[in-house]
């Protein structure tokens, strides 16, 4: 197994510094504007994004963490079992700027479900994905992101792998994993 | 590991603790979903449920219909009372006969003990009892022992009384594996002639003197006198059963300790509950019903997250 680093600790400071100014830039107050991290990996990343905005901003930047397992197109169709994760919306996404956080952009059907999971909550005014790592030329269906930390090259039996400090690990990494 | 351990839902008896935890968990996760502006996911969409009750039930029923509904199943009701049941066709044509207009989970309520254990060896398609005679009814245990997680944050090490009518209750015996397997302490309460001889032997205590279990339980599940199944004489009279085995205001205020009241419903107003304990803060008979919808989704789409959509039941991961 081989481990190559995409970016290391200060990379990733730099990359989530761009991207917070680019939020910045464009939803400015954020008063019809929220975060949705998706349930469970993109939680940290989400968390990291408003921790920066807020300093930014100089506002309470409105996060929620979305999980979208109940949606999945793999339901029945996957050996390994699914497991949820909590849902914690504390807010009215109608009429609201929504901006989606992920980890990793990969084939795009988490994207898909997470779209239809959160027409259940209303009707937002538009969404946007935020994502650290885009996989190229790796997508299912038509989902691109909006904002990118980072595009990869990589073929489908490599994986992406992000270790955050918030799970345990020793410093902030993501790695590409070959097999 | 997020699966069941088993491919039918029969009874508590079956399942492991981790598969109690397994349903808690997931239903957590439902419950927020019952609260949602939209109260439903997609999950089951491409699975057919039929509801076969072969004896009355109301909340039941409607409580695994929602259920069904809730996760996007499309769903048949069949009840006995109007069906070719009454012209001599057996459990077994009548239902091969639902199967083979495509159904892969049956919901049963039948009055025969084992009658949901004798299907799940002879068909193909995941079954969960809804009640089986005076046997086992696990989704009323799970939510019974979900519904005091929430009240007491825990299961574990709690005290539980069951009050009532035990023999004839198929609630009591999946509440007592149910329990046990969480690990708390359950006693039984209610005149001799109400409580099976060998009660004892699963580990319970049993008393006969209700002010005795009220003194020790941190939750009396009360249980519904059910005047249809008692044959011959169990207790003088109806009156008599409700002043020494019914649970009023003025017995709790002398127990002076805060007892979680639970019921399974329904209600014998003023026999075994009177209205000021059924409809007072300590009582979560009305949470019951809510997060019987919970747990019936969370049992069902475990169940069905084990059907393969080219496979069969069992082949799971």
């Amino acid at each position: 197994m081989e481990k190559l680093r995409l970016l290391n600790g200060q990379l990733l400071d730099l990359t989530m510094q761009r991207l917070c100014h680019q939020l910045a830039e464009k939803h400015e107050d954020f008063a019809h504007s929220v975060l949705v991290g998706m349930q469970p990996r993109g939680r940290y990343f989400a968390d990291r994004i408003k921790a920066r905005l807020d300093r930014i901003t100089g506002i309470n930047v409105p996060i929620g963490y979305l999980d979208i397992t109940f949606y999945r197109d793999d339901f029945r169709r996957r050996n390994a079992p699914l497991q949820a994760s909590e849902t914690l919306l504390p807010f009215d996404v109608e009429e609201k700027h929504v901006v989606l956080i992920d980890d990793v952009l990969f084939t795009g059907r988490t994207i898909r479900a997470a779209l239809s999971a959160l027409g259940e909550y209303g009707r937002p005014a538009s969404v946007e994905l935020l994502v650290l790592i885009d996989r190229l030329y790796s997508r299912d269906l038509p989902i691109q992101p909006d904002y990118t930390g980072r595009t990869v090259n990589s073929i489908l039996s490599q994986r992406v792998v992000v270790e955050w400090t918030e799970q345990g690990a020793a410093e902030d990494a993501i790695w590409l994993v070959t097999k | 590991m997020a699966a069941l351990s088993v491919n039918h839902l029969l009874g508590i008896k079956g399942l492991t603790t981790e598969d109690i935890e397994l349903i808690f968990n997931t239903a957590d996760k439902f419950k927020e979903v019952l609260n949602r502006p939209i109260r439903k996911v997609p999950s089951l969409r491409d699975i057919t449920i039929a509801n076969i009750f072969f004896e009355n039930s109301t909340r039941t029923r409607l409580s695994f219909e929602l259920a069904e509904k809730r996760l996007s199943a499309d769903v048949i009701n069949f009840s006995a009372s109007s069906s070719s049941v009454k012209k001599g066709e057996t459990l077994l044509d009548t239902v091969n006969n639902i199967l083979a207009m495509k159904v892969e989970m049956i919901v049963m309520r039948h009055a025969s003990p084992g009658a949901p254990h004798f299907l799940s060896r002879h068909i193909n398609a995941a079954i969960v009892n809804a009640g089986d005679g005076t046997h086992e009814h696990p989704t009323q245990a799970l939510l019974d022992a979900y519904s005091i997680r929430e009240k007491l944050g825990s299961v574990g090490g709690k005290k539980i009384a069951i009050i009532g009518d035990i023999s004839h209750s198929r609630v009591a015996l999946s509440n007592i594996f149910c329990l046990q397997k969480l690990g708390a302490e359950v006693m039984v309460c209610g005149p001799a002639t109400l409580i099976p001889k060998h009660m004892a032997s699963l580990g319970v205590k049993v008393v006969h003197d209700t002010r005795q279990a009220l003194e020790w339980c941190d939750v009396a599940n009360v249980l519904r006198i059910q005047l249809e199944r008692q044959q011959g004489k169990n207790f003088p009279s109806l009156r008599e059963y409700a002043r020494y085995y019914g649970i009023n205001g003025s017995l709790l205020q002398q127990v002076g300790r805060p007892i979680t009241i639970m019921h399974p419903g329904p209600i014998n107003r003023g026999i075994e509950l009177t209205s000021d304990v059924a409809d007072s803060a300590q009582s979560i008979i009305l949470d019951q019903v809510e997060n019987g919808v919970a747990i019936r989704m969370a049992v069902l789409y475990l169940l069905a997250q084990k059907i393969k959509v080219y496979g069969t039941v069992g082949k799971a991961a």
